[in-house]
């Protein structure tokens, strides 16, 4: 059953998502998300909403998935909306005791939802569309010039590279050990919360011996293959911007140009 | 001179002043020519392991000198050329992959060397091409078989360009199946690219494979010759408690009973051909 888990939700296909340069994704993504924030009316979300809406189809990944992703922050989007809905001026059309809603409150409370709502599906439009690899792949590039100001970029890339490899490992190791102290009468399921911890001490134990065993090996592997480190190396992989990289950020740009048009010559709607 | 050259290496871990020096291994003095199959015999503790760790520069002699391709492996400087001519493969499967795709872990090796982007993709399509695991490049390697997995961390080696390849007992976690994958991938690479090769066993059935066979025991060199040299030595090695193929072990038993059959039997149609005649004459 731990099996089961999958590190990142990559889904993997052909759309031209999956197929765009990681690098302009993951920028792009930044922008958007920085444009959800600079939208200033609804004219101007209603956009950025569409532009979401799109990369969703594009994308190939069912609906449900999207769904899924925002389980995890409904209620975060039900908080806020409830607070901006009884902090809004202007009449009151329904009072509640100390509490009103406006016209203005309504709004308000759709504009954020819209807002948060957009931020998680255009962030698991970038998850679902781009493995784990090469998204840290797009992250070592894209920091390369922090190494000026003393960022070990290439060692967290490859700690990244390194921790991404093992998990699955890790996780069938977990499983072998449960098993094994299951077979020598470990009682994992019953009992209260502390005493369910507390059994679980007997697992990590031998995972943490292992993992450093690992470790080990792995680094003697690694020197054996002469890895020195991130200077003079080469990558196999070369990442080359193609015409279809190019055409979506020019779309992507052209969005939000629009957001930003619209937000100057047609403001204050909200 | 060999291609690989040991002179009185002696070596021992912890230099603490309250033990006496442990050795583990004792004045070895051995030649490993290009292109040869050699076998290093063993059992757990015979310094084997630790031996081939001083072919690549993983570790050094504490007295005596190493030399590979002419190089002396006390000498820093050389530590990665070294290791690019020499490669070692490790046990186990698992723990010597560092990527999550097959081909981005065999170009792992050539990117470190600096080796530049082109010809990385040609050479990890022809390392991967020679062990036969190219329909795999794109897979994640936990989803291999263990043999798989060792062809793979071979192929890893193989595209860094070396001329000899160390393989320390690469086929001990793998089923039979994994173990005759490895062994034939290693003879083929042997045979077709002239590559030297050091297989560190336990396996008798494995060693009788190579040209040469080395058999280590505590830390020296009990013998060293031909698979029918080394092995119709059966005394001598019984009496270091180390195995000998079932088949030489057959007929050194019938011959101890008196039977007349030649003492260098190492494989079982040469046994079962050996009896037959013997049969035959009854």
């Amino acid at each position: 059953m731990i099996r089961d888990i999958t590190l990142g939700q990559f889904v993997p296909g052909k759309s031209i998502l999956h197929r765009i340069d990681p690098r302009v994704k993951l920028l792009l993504t930044f922008l958007v998300i920085v444009f959800l924030f600079v939208a200033g009316n609804f004219i101007s979300m209603g956009l950025m909403v569409a532009f979401v809406l799109l990369a969703m189809i594009l994308s190939g990944v069912s609906l449900r998935l999207y769904l899924k992703s925002m389980k995890a922050i409904l209620f975060i989007v039900i908080f806020t909306s409830l607070l901006n809905l009884f902090y809004g001026s202007g009449e009151p059309l329904v009072q509640l005791g100390f509490l009103k809603i406006t016209l203005d409150g309504i709004l308000r409370a759709a504009y954020i939802s819209l807002r948060i709502i957009c931020l998680v599906f255009i962030s698991s439009v970038l998850t679902f569309t781009t493995s784990p690899t090469d998204l840290t792949d797009a992250l070592e590039r894209l920091m390369k010039p922090l190494r000026y100001i003393k960022v070990p970029v290439h060692e967290i890339a490859m700690m990244m590279t390194i921790a991404l490899r093992f998990v699955p490992t890790l996780l069938e190791e977990t499983d072998k050990i449960m098993s094994a102290q299951k077979a020598r009468g470990a009682d994992l399921e019953s009992g209260g919360i502390f005493q369910r911890i507390r059994a679980l001490v007997p697992i990590l134990i031998p995972l943490f011996v292992s993992a450093f065993r690992r470790a080990y090996d792995l680094a003697m592997a690694m020197e054996c293959r002469c890895y020195h480190g991130g200077d003079g190396r080469t990558k196999m992989k070369q990442l080359h911007l193609r015409s279809h990289d190019y055409t979506i950020i020019a779309v992507t740009i052209c969005v939000c140009a629009g957001v930003i048009l619209i937000n100057i010559f047609l403001p204050g709607m909200v | 001179m060999g291609f690989i050259e040991t002179q009185n290496v002696t070596f021992s871990y912890g230099t603490g002043e309250s033990e006496a020096p442990n050795n583990v291994l004792t004045d070895i003095t051995m030649k490993i020519e290009k292109g040869e199959f050699v076998a290093l015999l063993g059992h757990n503790g015979s310094g084997k392991s630790t031996l081939a760790k001083h072919f690549n520069a993983m570790l050094l002699p504490s007295g005596g000198k190493v030399y590979v391709d002419s190089m002396d492996t006390l000498d820093e400087s050389l530590k990665y050329q070294i290791r690019r001519k020499a490669g070692l493969v490790l046990q186990n499967p698992d723990n010597q992959l560092v990527a999550s795709i097959v081909e981005e872990d065999v170009a792992f090796g050539p990117e470190n060397l600096g080796v530049p982007s082109e010809e990385i993709r040609v050479r990890v399509d022809e390392a991967l091409k020679a062990v036969g695991m190219y329909e795999h490049r794109s897979h994640a390697p936990h989803k291999l078989s263990g043999g798989q997995k060792q062809r793979v961390a071979i192929a890893g080696i193989l595209a860094m360009e070396p001329d000899c390849i160390i393989l320390d007992e690469p086929t001990a976690m793998l089923d039979p199946q994994g173990r005759t994958e490895v062994l034939d991938t290693i003879r083929k690479l042997n045979r077709e690219k002239g590559i030297t090769v050091v297989l560190i066993t336990h396996y008798m059935d494995e060693a009788v494979l190579a040209d040469r066979v080395v058999v280590m025991d505590d830390g020296k060199i009990l013998i060293e010759g031909t698979p029918k040299e080394v092995f119709s030595q059966v005394e001598l090695l019984k009496n270091h408690s180390l195995d000998v193929p079932q088949a030489t072990e057959l007929i050194w038993r019938l011959r101890q009973a008196g039977f007349d059959f030649p003492g260098d039997i190492l494989f079982e149609d040469e046994c079962v051909s050996v009896l037959e005649k013997a049969l035959e004459g009854r």
